[in-house]
């Protein structure tokens, strides 16, 4: 059932402790949305999700396999800024989905060709066929980030992770990459992990909101404790459970 | 208004680019024309026309001993030290750049003796390179990579480790190996900064090479400008200074239009 369990993670640099005790499961297909202030660790939780940094107690297992010390195939990852390669085309970076795990990063001939036509079909689904043969940076911010999610799915990653993917985006295209991207979910039915600061987005685009806040809070010392998980959300519910009507019976319905 | 907001036109801009030039061939020629009418046999400060008259000999008379204009012969020694000096320097500062800024195990072997190295002055290396390498091309150009070198390390490793860790690690969880990593994503984003660098040590590089042919060679700009200083013969050195600026010039202008042509995705995006 379990898919990702992160059981008991402790994280800190030198002795000031960023995230402790957290404890969670998520199930295959789930879409987790990660609130809370700055400095609360969900970056940082993030970057341990992505093996990108070894906690210092505890361990995440993807899948059941051994917990990650690098960042891997398995694991996808699209940041705010600098999801892209600047110095390769549209097109290019598409491609680099594929073919960055063969020995020289390339491909060749027939397989290139295959490759070319298959990179051209991901970027007519996500809307990018017109700019191909352009560079990112001509791009705007959302095609960017449009971009990035269409080049860390082309791994096929078990896990996909979002640290503020929309941030730095304005209010319109930021709805329109929630519909982009609810789209590809309900195609992928891929397991997601976002970071955001925006609580309605969370909701939005969540199944689960986990909420990173620190339970101790020390006045003279506020980095003496870390933060944890202190709310786990049910986002269908607008997180709100006790207004879902457990009895069905006796209950007056309006529709 | 603000001088700071004042804004020109193309051809006021072009008309005040040439202005020094213009000013500094004036005073040129006034400093010349006071020092010849009191002197007639004067060497220090020739006339234009005589520098233009003997540049125009350099430029198409041959030696009379060997058959060979003297002139192009300088040229192309020189240029051919520079370009192997500096080519061999590129290369091996792009590799060690590469291994510095990438790679934290070489990093910890070798920046801090890079560091070090880099602080020893190449010219005071000139003897040593002489008793070594003897006096033929090998000492020069050595010295060009030597005096070069150091810079382009620090310099690329430098450029290397500003390279976003984000694409780094979006690399890696695109399945890209060390290697891969290396030439995909940051060789490509380093080849513009390479170039700016090669830029920015042509200067040195061009003193190096004129220091080591002034000392021993028996052909070269440098070891002209420094054999016809014996005879106070200034049209000549003046030739010369002038004709090594002007390919300096044109190199440096070569590399930045190969900069631009080359990697258009570096102007937009950096």
């Amino acid at each position: 059932m379990s898919f990702v369990t992160v059981e008991n993670l402790f994280q800190s640099y030198g002795r000031r402790p960023i995230i402790e005790r957290v404890n969670v499961t998520v199930a295959e297909g789930e879409f987790i949305s990660i609130v809370g202030a700055s400095g609360c660790g969900k970056s940082t939780f993030l970057r341990l999700l992505l093996a990108q940094e070894t906690p210092t107690r505890g361990e995440i297992r993807i899948n059941g396999a051994a917990p990650a010390r690098e960042p891997g195939l398995d694991r996808g990852i699209v940041f705010q800024r600098y999801s892209v390669f600047p110095h390769l085309t549209v097109r290019e970076n598409i491609l680099a989905g594929e073919s960055f795990r063969r020995g020289w990063g390339r491909f060749w001939g027939a397989e290139r060709r295959d490759a070319l036509a298959r990179a051209d079909e991901t970027l007519a689904r996500i809307g990018l066929d017109h700019v191909a043969d352009q560079y990112p940076a001509t791009l705007s911010g959302g095609m960017q980030q449009r971009l990035a999610i269409g080049q860390a799915l082309v791994a096929r990653p078990k896990v996909l992770l979002l640290d503020e993917p929309f941030g730095a985006l304005d209010p319109g295209t930021r709805v329109q990459m929630h519909d982009f991207l609810t789209e590809l979910r309900t195609q992928t039915q891929m397991t997601v992990f976002m970071v955001t600061h925006d609580l309605g987005e969370a909701f939005k685009l969540g199944d689960r909101v986990l909420v990173f806040d620190k339970v101790r809070w020390d006045p003279q010392d506020p980095n003496l404790h870390g933060a944890t998980i202190t709310y786990d959300f049910d986002a269908c519910t607008g997180g709100i459970p006790f207004q879902t009507l457990k009895e069905d019976i006796h209950v007056y319905h309006t529709a | 208004m603000r001088i700071i907001n004042i804004r020109l036109g193309r051809p006021a801009v072009v008309t005040l680019a040439l202005l020094p030039f213009i000013a500094a061939l004036i005073v040129y020629a006034v400093a010349s024309d006071i020092r010849l009418t009191a002197n007639p046999a004067d060497r220090l400060l020739p006339a234009p026309g005589t520098v233009l008259t003997t540049a125009g000999q350099l430029l198409s008379e041959p030696d009379r001993r060997s058959g060979d204009i003297l002139f192009w012969q300088d040229t192309w020694a020189s240029l051919q030290r520079l370009l192997l000096g500096v080519g061999i320097s590129a290369t091996i500062g792009l590799i060690f750049g590469l291994l510095i800024g990438l790679i934290p195990v070489a990093r910890a072997l070798l920046a801090q003796f890079v560091a070090v190295v880099s602080m020893i002055p190449p010219l005071a290396l000139l003897p040593i390179l002489f008793i070594v390498f003897g006096l033929g091309e090998l000492s020069k150009v050595v010295l060009i990579v030597i005096g070069t070198l150091p810079f382009l390390i620090r310099d690329l490793s430098q450029r290397v480790l500003e390279v976003p860790q984000e694409l780094v690690v979006k690399a890696q969880t695109l399945g890209a190996s060390t290697w891969v990593i290396a030439i995909r994503v940051v060789l490509p984003q380093m080849m513009p900064r390479l170039i700016q660098a090669v830029r920015l040590s042509l200067g040195p590089a061009w003193l190096f090479l004129i220091a080591a042919e002034a000392i021993a060679a028996d052909a070269g700009l440098g070891y002209r400008i420094f054999l016809v200083r014996r005879y106070l013969a200034m049209d000549v050195i003046l030739t010369y200074v002038i004709w090594i600026t002007l390919l300096a010039f044109v190199m440096d202008w070569g590399l930045r239009t190969l900069s631009r042509k080359a990697f258009p995705w570096a102007e937009a995006g950096l």
